[in-house]
């Protein structure tokens, strides 16, 4: 009770701030916005369904993206674990083409699609898509060799170790690995929307920018820090919940 | 070669354990226990050699690329149903025996045979009890005891059960639903021992389990081990560095040299049971053992100190 008092205060007090220094008209009107002039703007344009439209049609590319990249993803990082070959050669390779920011690969894919969904979404799934494989990879990798040993002596098959030992004894690093897949691929698509213009959340900041209109922008931003801190809390922390329990404290971080 | 911390106090626990030896060396001349007849139990069975090592040795390679030899020519039977304990100096290859005769290993020469079954790999006639454990932190301990079961197929309800029975077995009924960062030392090792249990193995391979317990716990474990393998009639081999203990539970104790490993005693213990691990003639015995050692571990004490 105590954190959600802190917690509303803080926010109180920083729109409270924000409110302040937009009186102090120290910027032009058009250029910064008063916190009401923002929620007017989030007003209507849920009024007028825009960003009902923006929101769900941004949500459908992640969802599809997102669930692609995690197979995706976890399919190629237990390839990767499975040999030292593999992890030298197509693992570093892999690694290198992590440092290109996904947008790079959004000419590309235009080439390859057009203008289209699928352009949109190949720029998502490459996004996450190697943070994943990355991550299941390390956590294979890192899985204690004991617990190989006690599951092959109770009579464990190659099959079944990969799912009930090496899979669920990774399941902090998948985690962590999922979760910062799922920043990539938000960052990715907003990015790739703002660029390409096709509906969805990106493209309202887009036409927010052109209209000169800073209220939309700022709304726009506020709606996308929303969505991702919503995920964040309703997807990742309850199974991190569930692994803290499970694991200990002490071995979350391992 | 880097050393642990647990194998450096292994050293000092080993070194203290003699000097008390020396202390208490009786003045007077001390007879060995005459060797018995096998066990009753071993003769009930059609033939009394469960595990049949024949002539096996193991060799690695460590990280600068020499060879070691860990284990040379080892010729071992061991009676079905009897309880046999490995004792030597860290280094002896003790364990490396057990996951030979579990299947994790297979030697450099030389055969393990298990009821004249040629080992290849690991089987679920034999479950080792490893030092670490390996109990798995994202299940309680119920389902890590019914691991086993679940890859052998059983349903649902049969494995909860069964599971449950060996869990009381080892008194921890009321602990099924706890993970394992909840559970004491003491209790981790039995939520390990009835994951080895419930599998029903013919034979149990143990690891050194209970050299991380306090005294106290260990007595209580010995006594629970005691009290299971007389129910269950299962083969046990279980090493230790701990001549007491090793005294103190088995029908057998088998010295092991160090560097390479070797069989260099075989004493039969033919005391009655229960025993306690205070009991004057386990200490008596165990003295025994630990002067024909004392070369070994000498020998094992200077290679640890050479290392560092």
């Amino acid at each position: 009770m105590n954190k959600i008092v802190r917690q509303f205060g803080f926010y109180v007090a920083l729109i409270g701030l924000w409110q302040i220094v937009a009186m102090l008209k120290i910027w032009k009107p058009y250029l910064f916005p008063t916190p009401w002039n923002v929620v007017e703007a989030l007003r209507a344009g849920f009024a007028d369904h825009t960003f009902w439209t923006g929101m769900a049609v941004s949500m459908k590319r992640m969802l599809i993206g997102y669930l692609l990249s995690c197979v995706m993803g976890i399919v190629l990082g237990i390839v990767l674990a499975q040999s030292r070959f593999l992890a030298e050669t197509l693992g570093r390779l892999v690694v290198s083409i992590q440092s290109l920011p996904s947008v790079c690969w959004l000419p590309v894919a235009i080439l390859w699609f057009g203008l289209t969904e699928k352009a949109i979404i190949f720029v998502v799934v490459i996004g996450s898509l190697l943070a994943v494989a990355i991550a299941v990879e390390t956590g294979l990798r890192n899985v204690p060799r004991i617990y190989l040993m006690a599951g092959r002596n109770l009579g464990a098959t190659r099959v079944d170790l990969l799912l009930h030992v090496f899979l669920p004894a990774s399941l902090p690093h998948l985690m962590a690995g999922l979760k910062q897949g799922w920043a990539f691929a938000w960052r990715s698509l907003i990015t790739g929307e703002m660029i390409f213009v096709s509906l969805g959340l990106g493209q309202l900041l887009t036409t927010g920018r052109d209209l000169n209109d800073i209220n939309q922008v700022v709304a726009v931003m506020l709606l996308i820090v929303a969505i991702g801190a919503l995920a964040d809390g309703l997807l990742f922390r309850s199974v991190e919940r569930i692994i803290e329990k499970k694991w200990g404290l002490a071995t979350t971080n391992a | 070669m880097i050393r642990t911390d647990r194998e450096r106090n292994e050293v000092a626990r080993y070194s203290a354990a003699l000097s008390t030896a020396d202390e208490q060396a009786p003045a007077s001349g001390f007879r060995e226990p005459a060797p018995t007849p096998a066990r009753e139990t071993s003769a009930r069975a059609g033939d009394p050699r469960k595990i049949r090592i024949d002539r096996v040795s193991r060799s690695f390679t460590n990280g600068n690329g020499s060879e070691v030899r860990a284990l040379e020519d080892i010729t071992l039977d061991v009676r079905t149903g009897e309880f046999l304990c490995i004792v030597g100096p860290s280094g002896c290859g003790k364990s490396t025996l057990l996951h030979l005769v579990a299947g994790l290993l297979s030697p450099s020469a030389g055969e393990l045979w298990v009821d004249h079954r040629r080992i290849s790999g690991p089987g679920s006639d034999r479950i080792i009890l490893f030092q670490e454990l390996g109990l798995f932190p994202w299940l309680n301990a119920r389902e890590n005891v019914e691991f086993g079961l679940r890859l052998r197929g059983l349903k649902r309800p049969e494995r909860q059960q069964r599971a449950r029975h060996y869990l009381q077995l080892v008194h921890l009924a009321q602990f099924e639903d706890s993970y394992i960062h909840q559970l004491s030392g003491g209790m981790k090792q039995r939520v390990a021992l009835a994951r080895a249990l419930a599998v029903e193995p013919d034979v149990l391979l143990m690891d050194e389990p209970f050299t991380a317990l306090d005294a106290q716990t260990r007595d209580l474990l010995h006594d629970e081990l005691e009290r299971i393998w007389a129910a269950t009639g299962q083969t046990i081999v279980f090493v230790t560095h701990n001549v007491r203990e090793a005294v103190r539970l088995g029908d057998r104790v088998i010295a092991l040299s160090y560097s390479p490993g070797r069989i260099t005693r075989s004493l039969d213990v033919s005391l009655p049971r229960p025993r306690h691990i205070e009991d004057p003639q386990v200490a008596l015995i165990a003295r025994r053992v630990l002067q024909h050692l004392r070369g070994e571990i000498d020998k094992s004490v200077r290679a640890e100190y050479r290392h560092e």
